[in-house]
């Protein structure tokens, strides 16, 4: 999932506190699951926003809404209406979904409560790591399941530098060596001899910006439509 | 343009000693230059390090460069940290016509142990792959196959930990080194040594691919220091009888440099040569040197 973090109350605040009205928009995706911008977040959120606007003496009115995803156009049909009463949205999905808003809600301000952080899994209740660049060439076939790209703080493919110290990495004693992992793990799986395999170099060109993807299989009908024309 | 001086030390088999000049921040030189001169004829080259620690300073190149012109032979060393492939490359074009013919690759510490931890790590190629980049600059094509009008003939080394503390990491050590030489990599210097019986360990393991080692050594300056690096430093380890006598000495000074000068009389029979890194204490090189009687 992609996982964000609230920005701090103060910050948020700061954004919001010289409008007249703004709607809290949640997302019940990803961000619900990392308890970042999901319903109950836009409820604890938009109290929090009443009530400070309350003690700084201005009225401000605060609606709340969750939609299924943000990041789908789809979706926004169910808030639409209600978005036109309010002045800005404070969403609460990930910098694609704040985006989106922006986008399908025009000319409509798209305010961002959250700070995208990464593709990541729920490692234990409240802890959330990151496992994936989105480099757009995924390698984890040759290193045992774990990403030399994301895992290892100088995304060295070719072997660990001289950093590592009890197995962590020189970057931070918390975080693993992401070398001595896929050492351990290809070693339980008898195939060690996989890291001799021939020097890679890493290839950026996939991660030019902005990304797109495009199905073929959807691709072919628009182009039959367009010849047809 | 003649060899590499290092390469012909390399090749006539004495034990080869270098050094280490770090460039400071600012462009005053005169500190430089006084090191420099004075490590001249006493080592067989010396080493240019490249932002060490992630501290933003005059630049490897510009310095390796400075030493060429007081005839002293610099060995150029090249990080991954802050330059992406077009620029490692144009800046090994630039080395080689600024009379610069020994480069070492290595990866570079991270930008968030320096002076500048806001600034974005690079890493786009690593030790190894920048070794055969070199490799392929001295055949005359970039890393894309395209061919250069003039190559280069550069002497390339690497580094290596022969400290590494567990046994993926260990091993891991050895992987990486076996990869460098099928790089290009023709010599490494390894990080700093204390116990030689480990030392003696990693060479015969490393004894096979008949490239030369040298084994790295700093002088203590204090205890302090030495629990510092056994902290801080991977691969660092610094046995307690020795932090025991630069505790207890008088004169500390002297006592570090004595025992410098005998670590290195130990490690002599094991490696090809010796890299001194005085951290501070370079004008002290050639004492050291006399002392370990090279």
């Amino acid at each position: 999932m992609i996982v964000g973090e609230r920005k701090t109350f103060e910050q948020i605040w700061d954004s919001i506190k010289d409008l007249k009205s703004v709607l809290v928009l949640g997302c019940g995706t990803c961000v619900a699951v990392c308890q970042a911008g999901g319903e109950k977040e836009v409820g604890l959120l938009a109290a929090e926003l009443r009530m400070k606007s309350q003690l700084a003496g201005v009225t401000i009115k605060i609606g709340e809404a969750t939609i299924e995803r943000q990041c789908d156009r789809e979706f926004f049909d169910a808030i639409k209406d209600k978005a036109k009463e309010y002045e800005a949205i404070l969403s609460m999905a990930c910098g694609a979904g704040v985006q989106y808003c922006a986008e399908v809600l025009e000319p409509m301000r798209s305010i961002p409560a959250l700070d995208t952080r990464f593709i990541g899994v729920t490692e234990a209740q409240g802890n959330w790591a990151e496992r994936c660049r989105a480099c757009g060439n995924c390698v984890l076939a040759d290193y045992g399941g774990i990403c030399p790209m994301t895992i290892c703080a100088k995304s060295l493919v070719n072997g660990p530098c001289g950093g590592s110290k009890n197995g962590k990495c020189e970057a931070s004693q918390e975080k693993d060596c992401a070398w001595v992992l896929i050492y351990n793990r290809l070693k339980k799986q008898n195939r060690l001899v996989d890291l001799n395999k021939v020097l890679t170099v890493k290839d950026y060109s996939k991660q030019t910006h902005p990304g797109r993807y495009i199905n073929e299989v959807y691709l072919k009908p628009r182009m039959e439509e367009k010849s047809a024309q | 343009m003649p060899n590499s001086k290092l390469k012909q030390a390399f090749e006539s088999k004495k034990f080869v000693v270098t050094a280490e000049a770090g460039p400071l921040k600012g462009t005053d030189i005169t500190e430089l230059e006084l090191v420099a001169k004075l490590l001249k004829d006493k080592v067989d080259a010396v080493n240019v390090t490249d932002q060490q620690s992630s501290v933003m300073r005059l630049g490897s190149l510009a310095v390796s460069h400075l030493l060429v012109g007081w005839g002293i032979e610099p060995i150029y060393q090249v990080t991954c940290r802050d330059r992406n492939r077009i620029a490692l490359q144009s800046d090994l074009l630039s080395a080689a016509v600024l009379g610069i013919q020994n480069v070492l690759s290595l990866t570079g510490d991270l930008p968030s142990s320096g002076d500048h931890p806001q600034a974005k790590p690079v890493y786009d190629l690593d030790s190894v792959s920048l070794l055969s980049v070199i490799q392929g600059l001295n055949e005359g094509k970039d890393m894309m196959g395209n061919p250069l009008v003039g190559k280069t003939d550069f002497f390339a080394g690497a580094v290596v930990n022969p400290g590494a503390d567990t046994e993926a990491a260990y091993e891991l050590q050895i992987l990486k080194m076996e990869k460098k030489i099928a790089a290009g990599a023709k010599y490494f210097q390894t990080q700093a040594i204390y116990d030689p019986g480990l030392f003696e360990k990693f060479m015969k393991r490393a004894e096979q691919y008949k490239v030369p080692v040298l084994a790295g050594v700093i002088p203590l300056k204090s205890a302090g220091m030495a629990k510092f690096m056994n902290k801080n430093v991977a691969g660092v380890n610094v046995p307690q009888d020795m932090i025991d006598k630069i505790s207890q000495a008088e004169d500390k000074t002297k006592t570090g440099l004595e025992m410098c000068s005998d670590l290195i009389k130990q490690l002599k029979p094991l490696c090809q040569g010796v890299h001194i890194m005085a951290i501070g204490w370079e004008k002290k090189v050639p004492q050291i040197i006399e002392a370990a009687g090279l």
